[in-house]
């Protein structure tokens, strides 16, 4: 009894550590690519961010605080942070007013072959240059550009828009840009959703209302969630599309932080500012985690 | 069989002895500069090929912080740099480039004396920089949106061209134009806070920012603008290349010269053809041939200048800005004022927003 539960414990043993082997031996290419190519350089930047200057061709930088105190001393550095994620906020918002729609037309309504060629028209701007796409938008958003000789043709006397270098304009191109990951994560959640249980509910005398916001919202909460995510993080760090767009309302924490990496070449305060990015994104996530994870179950 | 051998290897020879031959005397070099800046025009390098035999390759950068950056990381790849004078004493303070004895090259006693020994060239007696070209920062116009070109920087503030004015996004550049409106120097500006007062009030002026010239003829060119900070240079190739109805000016409060001289760099494997390309780069009839084809900055060489037409721009315009005394050459720059002005660059940018 004794030694056929010891040989078992052991047999089990073993087995484990064969599959502790096992586990190692296939993941560990994945981790070792991860860690050259995304540990090691976040790491590097994180050493250059604490340091008075970037260690590059014999200089030698002191460690240094200073660039993250810069962030705390320049009431312009928090304005633009805060600015940044309001943009990020507003874009993720008018992604899901659109693309939720979108899904639930494509997952419950469309079918078939119709169903495949509404996919294509929201992949196909993927395939295309984001900068191709954002000098398309100015073509369209400038004063007497094409959407404003479209609306002057269709209501006469509509007038100027002229929304070229404005806040909206910005938003407007980073929706459009954005909007594909929302109508994708969405029509995930909502194909999930048992069509049988819509029926249920109308069955039951539910309104279209009622299964909107009691059955459809509440299921798809895990696609909106991550559509929203996918959206935000990206959209705070922008720095073209604000730059092209925006004029000069195009100034974010991306534009700032790009200007240090390029044009001054101040690695260490740019590596500094997007570590405090990174951390503003950290702390909003860890505040809206129990919702997070309500909506994920 | 053995004959075609044989012969095979005899040519084999010959030609590897006349591979050596030629290689003895013509080198490969390597020039680091602006991409689409003159040196790397290809009927250019082709002429000089065919005379010299020597090979030119380049590597560009896009600010003068990576040019510093890439002489830094790379002693002995390059031979010629095309430095920004204002950039040349740190260069040669940092041991990056190294003196030019310039007795041999035939085409510098042609150069403007001013600009030959210019102190941000010439330092402690040692030339580290070949003049080479020059130009003005102020602004242009576009000619269809005004009566009578206006003479006055204040131009660029005036309430008349709300939304119409066209800015470039660099800080150094905001923080100089700012200085000479409010009558300052502009390599080291006194009272930060007037230039920031003066920067502030173009918020309502301000159409965009712009960073390249192909976006500053976009902008021109679909009406966003109708003035602009500019370059000499560029504004001559808009209007000469492009058909764009523009003019530059420059106003009787002063405008920022700046002056490009080309360097040899430190280490550089092939020096004697370095200095041929140099020279090269100052001879009159590749500078007319540049100006006249493809649009130039100003020459410092005073032969290539009078070799222009009559009415050209660098003659015509660019002569007289030279003789008007009003230019405050781009000097070199503390890193602390440096900084400074990004900073105050940065705020003002965050001011303009709505």
């Amino acid at each position: 009894m004794t030694v056929a539960a010891s040989t078992e414990a052991g047999s089990s043993a073993k087995a484990r550590r064969g599959e502790a082997r096992r586990i190692a031996v296939l993941t560990g290419p994945a981790y070792l690519w991860l860690a050259v190519t995304v540990f090691l350089p976040i790491s590097a930047m994180l050493y250059f961010s604490l340091l008075s200057e970037a260690p590059i061709a014999g200089r030698v930088g002191q460690f240094t605080l200073e660039n993250y105190q810069a962030f705390f001393d320049k009431a312009f550095y928090q304005s633009l942070m805060l600015r940044s994620l309001r943009l990020g906020a507003e874009v993720s918002f008018y992604c899901f007013l659109f693309g939720f729609p979108c899904a639930l037309v494509l997952a419950k309504v469309v079918k078939g072959r119709w169903r495949e060629a509404m996919f294509l028209l929201v992949i196909i701007p993927f395939w295309s240059n984001a900068l191709v796409r954002i000098f398309s938008w100015t073509m369209v958003l400038r004063g007497n550009g094409i959407l404003e000789q479209f609306l002057n043709a269709v209501i006469p006397g509509f007038g100027g828009l002229d929304l070229m270098f404005t806040y909206p304009a910005i938003v407007i191109g980073l929706v459009h840009s954005y909007l594909p990951y929302m109508i994708l994560t969405c029509y995930i959640s909502l194909q999930a959703i048992d069509d049988d249980l819509i029926e249920a509910a109308r069955s039951l005398g539910a309104s279209r209302w009622t299964i909107l916001t009691r059955i459809l919202l509440p299921l798809s909460m895990p696609g909106i969630v991550a559509g929203a995510v996918l959206i935000f993080v990206p959209v705070i760090g922008s720095f073209m599309e604000p730059r092209i767009l925006g004029g000069r309302n195009g100034t974010f924490i991306g534009t700032v932080i790009e200007d240090q990496f390029t044009a001054v070449f101040n690695w260490p305060l740019g590596a500094a500012l997007s570590f405090i990015l990174l951390g503003c994104v950290l702390i909003i996530f860890a505040a809206f985690h129990p919702i997070l994870r309500r909506a994920a179950r | 069989m053995t004959r075609t051998l044989l012969s095979t290897a005899a040519a084999m020879g010959l030609a590897m002895a006349m591979g050596w031959g030629s290689a003895a005397s013509a080198d490969t070099i390597r020039v680091l500069n602006w991409q689409g800046y003159g040196t790397d025009e290809d009927w250019s390098v082709e002429a000089f090929e065919k005379k010299t035999g020597h090979e030119v390759v380049h590597d560009y950068f896009n600010s003068e912080q990576e040019m510093l950056t890439k002489l830094r990381t790379n002693p002995g790849t390059y031979d010629v740099v095309l430095i920004n004078s204002a950039y040349t004493p740190q260069a040669a303070e940092e041991g990056l480039i190294e003196p030019i004895d310039t007795s041999t090259m035939e085409n510098v006693e042609d150069l403007a004396p001013d600009l030959r020994n210019s102190p941000y060239l010439v330092i402690d007696g040692k030339t580290y920089g070949v003049a080479w070209v020059w130009g003005v920062t102020s602004y242009a116009i576009n000619t269809n949106d005004f009566e009578t070109a206006p003479t006055s920087i204040e131009e660029l503030w005036s309430p008349k061209h709300e939304g119409k004015v066209g800015w470039r996004d660099d800080a150094v550049e905001a923080v100089q134009i700012a200085a000479i409106a409010t009558g300052q120097k502009i390599n080291d500006p006194s009272d930060f806070d007037a230039i920031r007062e003066k920067l502030r009030a173009l918020k309502p002026q301000i159409r965009t920012f712009w960073t390249s010239e192909n976006e500053w003829n976009q902008y021109m060119s679909s009406g966003e603008f109708e003035l602009s900070t500019y370059w000499s240079g560029s504004a001559s190739r808009s209007k000469n290349n492009f058909g764009l109805p523009v003019e530059f000016v420059i106003p009787k409060e002063g405008a920022i010269g700046w002056l490009d001289g080309l360097s040899i760099a430190k280490d550089a494997p092939h020096k004697e053809a370095a200095k041929q390309f140099i020279d090269w780069m100052i001879d009159p009839e590749f500078y007319v041939k540049w100006d006249t084809d493809v649009g130039a900055p100003a020459s410092a060489n005073t032969k290539a200048i009078g070799e222009l037409a009559e009415d050209a721009f660098n003659r015509q315009v660019m002569g007289k800005a030279a003789e008007s005394g009003k230019l405050q050459f781009m000097g070199p720059i503390d890193d602390t004022v440096r900084q400074k002005m990004l900073e105050l660059w940065q705020e003002t940018k965050t001011y303009y927003q709505n």
